[in-house]
Parts: C-alpha cells; sequence; structure tokens
C-alpha cells in the first residue's frame, strides 16, 4: 500500500547547517494496518509524514502509493489518496467557513471542482449523520461558522473531514498533543473507531508512548532519521511502556515521551 | 443651510459612490476573500478607463470596448498573482511592480496622458440624453451594474471553486491538502477582482467624459477605506458573516464613503487634501483597535 524505498531527506544541504532528517529509511506498511510512530524531537517523525503528502520530495529514494510511485507529484495531487490531521487544531479547517462548507470542500478531496454549488444538498443528510456520530451535537449547527468551535470540537471535524472521502492512507500528526487530556482521549477513541470500521491504512506519529502502545498493530520507533525498532503483531499486544524504557530509554530523553 | 448642503450631496455622492462602487467588490475578492494585499488596483482602474477611452475614439462599440477592458483588467490581475505565486515575489511588491508597469502600458494605450470623450457615442450617451435630470438615470444605470456584480459574486462564493477561494484566503495549507491547487485560485481570483476594477474604471471614464492616466492614484485606499466603512456599518464580524452581507458591506461603504468626501468638500476641505484625508482615515479605522489592544481588529493578510 505505502512503500518507503531507501528514502533521505536532507536539510539545508551542502551548508553548516546540513541536518540528516531522515536517513535511508525503508518501510512498507500494508493495506489496513494501523502503524504509530515514537521517536524523541527530530527524530524525524513528522518529516516522514510530509514526504508522504509531498510537502517534501525526498534527496533519494522513492514513495510508493497503492504500486506507483508518488516522488514528483505535488502536494495537491496527491490528496486524493490521504487525508491529514496536524496537531494545530486551527490547521485541519477554514475558520471563517460553516460546518458544512468545510464538510462539503472535504467531500471533493481530490476531485476536479466547477462552478457546481459549493454545497451538495442530498448530502446533507449524510453530514449530519456523521457528525451525530461523533456526539458533540455539532449535526445541529451545520450552518456555524467553525470559528465558534472548540479546539477539540474542531480536531473532531478534521477527524470527520479527513475520512469522509476514505483516502488511501490516513496521516496523523500528534493530532491529540494540543487537546486537554480529556478531550484528546475522546478524539484518540473516537479516531481509532472510525480506523477500525473502515479498515483505514494509517500512519501515527505521536509523543506518547502510551497512547503508541495501546492503539495500531504495529509500532516504529524512529531514532536520528533511521528505524530503531519496529515491532508488529501478537509482540506489539505484549509490549508494555516499561518494556520500551528499559531498551530504549538511554535514546528516548524526551520526557514526554515517557509519561 | 447646513440641511441644504446635506441634501444637495446625497445624488452625487450616490452616482460616485455606486460608481466606485465595482472597486470595492474587487478589493473584497482580492483583500478580504483571498487575504492578498494587492496594490494592482491603482494601475488596473486607469488600465480599464484606458483601453475603453482609445477603443471607443477608435470606432469600436462602446459596449465591446468596456468588455476589452475589462479583459485587460483580468490579465493584469493575473499578472500580478503569477509574479506572486510562480515567480514566489512577495505580494506587495507583485501589486506595487504591476501598478508601475501599467502607468507605461495605459500611458502607451492612450497615447498621450488623457483621452476626452465628450464629443463621442459612449454608453452614457443615451442616459445623458434623457429628459430627466442626469443623475435619475446615471444612479439607476450604476445601481443595476453593481447590484449585478453583487449577486453574481455571491453566487460565485457559493461554488465549488468559490469555497476554494474562500479557503485559499483562510487556510491555504488545508485546502491545498484537499486538492486544491491553490496558486491557481490565486491567480484566478486576483484576475477577478482587478477585472471589476477596470470595468469600475471604464464606466467612471465614460460617466466623467475623459480618462485620464492618473485617475488611479489613491484607489486602493479609498477602496479600502470604503469596506472599512461599510464594514463597521452594517456589522460585518470577521470569520463569521455572510458572504452576501460582506459584499453588501461594500457598495454601502462606497456610498457612504463618497458622502464623507462629498460632505467634507461642501464644508471647505481642499480637494488636493483628500487622499490624505481618506489616508488618515484608514490609518484610524486600522490603528484604533491596536491601541484599544484588541487583536481581532487586525487584518490577516498573506505574503506580508
Amino acid at each position: 500500500m505505502l512503500r518507503f524505498e531507501q528514502v533521505k531527506k536532507i536539510f539545508k544541504k551542502g551548508t553548516i547547517d546540513e541536518k540528516v532528517a531522515v536517513d535511508g529509511i525503508s518501510l512498507h506498511v500494508k493495506h489496513g494496518d494501523f502503524l504509530t510512530v515514537i521517536g524523541s524531537n527530530g527524530a524525524g517523525k513528522t518529516t516522514l509524514l510530509n514526504l508522504v503528502a509531498g510537502i517534501y520530495v525526498p534527496d533519494e529514494g522513492n514513495i510508493f502509493i497503492d504500486g506507483g510511485c508518488v516522488n514528483s507529484l505535488p502536494e495537491h495531487r496527491r490528496a486524493g489518496y490521504l487525508g491529514r490531521i496536524f496537531q494545530d487544531p486551527l490547521m485541519g479547517t477554514a475558520a471563517s467557513m460553516t460546518i458544512e462548507e468545510n464538510l462539503a470542500m472535504a467531500d471533493l478531496r481530490g476531485r476536479k471542482r466547477g462552478l457546481g454549488r459549493g454545497i451538495n444538498p442530498a448530502r446533507r443528510k449524510h453530514y449530519r449523520e456523521s457528525l451525530a456520530m461523533l456526539d458533540l451535537g455539532l449535526e445541529q449547527r451545520l450552518k456555524d461558522s467553525v470559528s465558534l468551535l472548540s479546539g477539540g470540537q474542531r480536531q473532531s471535524l478534521t477527524l470527520l473531514m479527513a475520512t469522509l472521502s476514505m483516502p488511501k492512507v490516513l496521516l496523523l500528526d500528534e493530532h491529540t498533543a494540543a487537546l486537554d487530556p480529556k478531550t484528546a482521549q475522546k478524539v484518540m477513541e473516537l479516531t481509532a473507531r472510525i480506523i477500525n470500521e473502515n479498515a483505514l491504512t494509517t500512519i501515527m506519529v505521536t509523543h506518547n508512548m502510551q497512547q503508541a502502545i495501546r492503539y495500531g498493530n504495529r509500532m516504529v520507533m524512529l531514532h536520528e532519521g533511521r528505524v530503531k525498532f519496529d515491532v508488529r503483531g501478537l509482540e506489539k499486544q505484549a509490549l508494555t511502556v516499561e518494556e520500551v524504557v528499559r531498551r530504549f530509554g538511554s535514546e528516548l530523553k524526551d520526557e514526554a515521551l515517557l509519561c | 443651510m447646513l440641511l441644504t448642503t446635506f441634501l444637495r450631496t446625497i445624488p452625487v455622492s450616490l452616482e460616485q459612490g455606486l460608481a466606485y462602487a465595482l472597486v470595492a467588490l474587487g478589493i473584497v475578492i482580492s483583500f478580504r476573500i483571498l487575504s492578498f494585499p494587492d496594490l494592482t488596483v491603482d494601475g488596473s482602474f486607469p488600465l480599464g478607463a484606458a483601453v475603453a477611452a482609445r477603443l471607443i475614439t477608435e470606432g469600436v462599440p462602446p459596449i465591446w470596448s468596456v468588455a476589452a477592458a475589462v479583459a485587460a483588467g483580468f490579465i493584469a490581475g493575473c499578472g500580478t498573482g503569477y509574479l506572486n505565486t510562480k515567480l514566489k515575489i512577495n505580494s506587495l511588491l507583485s501589486g506595487i511592480l504591476m501598478m508601475t508597469i501599467l502607468y507605461s502600458v495605459n500611458l502607451r494605450i492612450m497615447g498621450r496622458s488623457n483621452i476626452q470623450l465628450l464629443t463621442v457615442e459612449t454608453l452614457m450617451t443615451p442616459l445623458e440624453n434623457m429628459q430627466v435630470s442626469r443623475f435619475i438615470p446615471m444612479i439607476t444605470f450604476f445601481f443595476l451594474v453593481a447590484v449585478a456584480v453583487k449577486i453574481l459574486t455571491d453566487l460565485f462564493l457559493h461554488t465549488q471553486i468559490g469555497f476554494a477561494m474562500r479557503a485559499t484566503g483562510d487556510n491555504e495549507q488545508m485546502i491545498r491538502s484537499l486538492g486544491v491547487n491553490t496558486d491557481n485560485i490565486t491567480v484566478f481570483g486576483l484576475g477577478l477582482s482587478n477585472a471589476y476594477v477596470a470595468l469600475s474604471g471604464a464606466l467612471v471614464a465614460q460617466a466623467q467624459g475623459f480618462a485620464d492616466v492618473g485617475m488611479g492614484i489613491g484607489m486602493i485606499v479609498a477602496g479600502l477605506a470604503s469596506i472599512i466603512i461599510g464594514e463597521s456599518i452594517m456589522g460585518v464580524r470577521k470569520g463569521s458573516s455572510s458572504m452576501i452581507k460582506l459584499t453588501a458591506a461594500a457598495i454601502v461603504g462606497s456610498i457612504l464613503y463618497k458622502f464623507i468626501i462629498a460632505l467634507g468638500l461642501r464644508l471647505g476641505l481642499a480637494p488636493t487634501d483628500l487622499k490624505m484625508a481618506t489616508g488618515v482615515m484608514v490609518i484610524l479605522a486600522l490603528g484604533i483597535p491596536a491601541l484599544r489592544k484588541e487583536k481581532e481588529g487586525k487584518l490577516h493578510l498573506r505574503g506580508v
């Protein structure tokens, strides 16, 4: 489904500030896999997602989605394959537009837009039902501006938008990190439910080791741009935070990772 | 005495305000919808006037001359967008470059610094020949044009591309990740904005009977003043007001702005001080929220 072949990304190449963010990663994410990615700051987690999304082009190596090499596809041309949620709840929605307008835009992900009506009235019922699933009362507020919503509500809406048109790959970039613990938990449970119900291929980057161990069927730990640890299946299920700390504690300087 | 002064300024400010309302609508698209501080306006307004005036004096039917002016404005706006999105030139500088280039282009088009249109048949000639006060047909004409453009704009902003354009100004990253080429949207939006402005220039030139290369100076500031006045009078709140209200505010604001200017002139303001007065007006409108330490009054613009 999603394959990295010896992918390398270097920032500020040829200067004294040169930084190898991703150092020859090869990784094969299978259809329906839910992969969690951990690592301390600067390990290359977010760069990895940006490479998939097309924000960066790899300096070396290739990235394949569904068997096709996407190296030369610009960001907006990959949209049909990808759904993405960022850490900042403000980044996934257009605040000055209404809830239903945002959903309607997400509905057209990766498709050609024309002079047809922005909102297809026949889809409203579907929007309402999807919003009702969030259990936040948003289904009554289709015409409310998104700027009136709280961070958690906005992130839940972003989640809905990212999965509305069933992307081939869902990218989650520490998407609960900016929320308060209670809301974060709720958004995470919702995320897991949507992923499981639809068997979405997912990459979730997180700083929270509990989260990385608890969710998903495979976990990858990055360190200085390389895959340090790759665990899946039953071995992953049996994994505990204590064990990871015992084995890799010296490399996990990041306090946040351990809580 | 004061009341008659007041009343006398109404027809002239209505006519002027409606004629310049298209400039305000154009600025709504660039500044408000796309969050793009486009300064091309000072050049595309006289561009529309120049193209229309030259073609009319060459014997082209007025309606086709106006159409050509609109097309020229569209191309100028697209040029600014291209400088910014493809050549990665700062948004303000892109507009200034295009505005400066247009000054020479406008002189080339006209062949001299102004063209008079009083002795030729223009779009306004049938209106001026009516057996009523000049104001009635003029105001009606400009009212119909402004409202027609407003309604078309409202409809456009609720299409799929219109949504994409609004989202481009609001959250470019988000709409790009949904598969929209925001560069193309920006180029097209600036084209549309300057097409409105050029249309206004072409019509104003015919109404006042001449096109002049200097008629666009200060247009961007006047247009900004208009939309700020309109938005505060109509209570447009950033982020949560409808598009229909936003475009209506531009037209209302344009009329009120011309009314304030006309009143100022009647009360003894020198015509040469007008641009300074307008500038001060915009500074006050933008600056007072900052002095009061309000955050939301701040203009959100890309590339500044």
